[in-house]
């Protein structure tokens, strides 16, 4: 499920998806196809998908938990960047604060992490990330350079 | 999740023929590459030249893959395309795996 709403003007892409893996594999693909986000440079291009596959498949495991739910993803560029607003109606961030997205201090080799690499990727790579819980809603804001 | 085996000797070629590893996949990916590589192959090597596109529950299958079928046993990867390659250096997993920019010679037609 996806609706999608578009101004060319203001480059901006609104697009809501269904919570769940496969909505979130196929917007991201939808995404990328359209402005302003399918002329990025090759850098920003996997800088975008990686942060935005990585925030929006934490929402349908862990704001959603499985249940039924709606992301709406709004983009907009200025200024060389990409402005980025994500809200989904479920579960608060514990404690409405954002995880610290630390990569687990490094291991020996032998006992490699198999998880705890999505925050850190979504922190490594974006600026003036923001969340917010407001009216039974997550917002979450971030700027990508373009 | 579509992967392909073919066997040299003892080591053990799996392509990844389809272009995402994601959260829609990951747990399938996890359990077929397990199954697959129930052989006595010395080697394991993922060939990853067709994936466009990976995050972070397909790098952790990865890694999963890589412990369950140790210690005796390695996987390596082969043909990380850029943006992988980008995601397995930033998470530092580029570290922890033998990574070939291709198959090696003699078995690049497997698959």
């Amino acid at each position: 499920m996806m609706n999608i709403a578009r101004s060319a003007d203001f480059e901006l892409a609104d697009v809501t998806i269904a919570a769940d893996f496969l909505s979130v594999r196929h917007g991201l693909q939808h995404l990328f196809n359209q402005d302003p986000l399918a002329d990025l440079s090759e850098e920003s291009r996997d800088h975008s998908e990686i942060v935005l596959a990585e925030v929006l498949n934490n929402i349908v495991e862990h704001a959603y938990c499985g249940a039924d739910g709606q992301i709406k993803i709004s983009v907009t560029c200025q200024c060389g960047f990409l402005d980025i607003r994500i809200i989904d109606g479920g579960r608060p961030m514990p404690d409405l604060k954002l995880p610290s997205g630390e990569l687990c201090p490094m291991f020996d080799g032998q006992d490699p992490p198999e998880g705890g690499f999505g925050w850190f990727l979504i922190r490594s790579l974006t600026q003036d990330l923001h969340y917010q819980r407001v009216q039974d809603q997550n917002i979450l804001q971030f700027r990508l350079a373009r | 999740m579509e992967l392909h085996a073919e066997k040299f000797d003892d080591v053990l070629i799996i392509r990844a023929v389809q272009d995402r590893i994601d959260a829609a996949c990951a747990i399938r990916f996890k359990d077929k590459m397990r199954e697959m590589t129930q052989s006595d192959a010395k080697r394991v090597i993922l060939d990853m030249s067709q994936i466009a596109f990976i995050d972070s529950s397909g790098l952790g299958a990865i890694v999963a893959v890589m412990k369950a079928i140790g210690p005796g046993r390695k996987l390596e990867l082969s043909g990380l395309t850029h943006t992988v390659q980008k995601v397995f250096r930033l998470t530092r997993m580029d570290t922890i795996f033998q990574i070939h920019e291709r198959l090696p010679v003699g078995l690049a037609k497997a698959g």
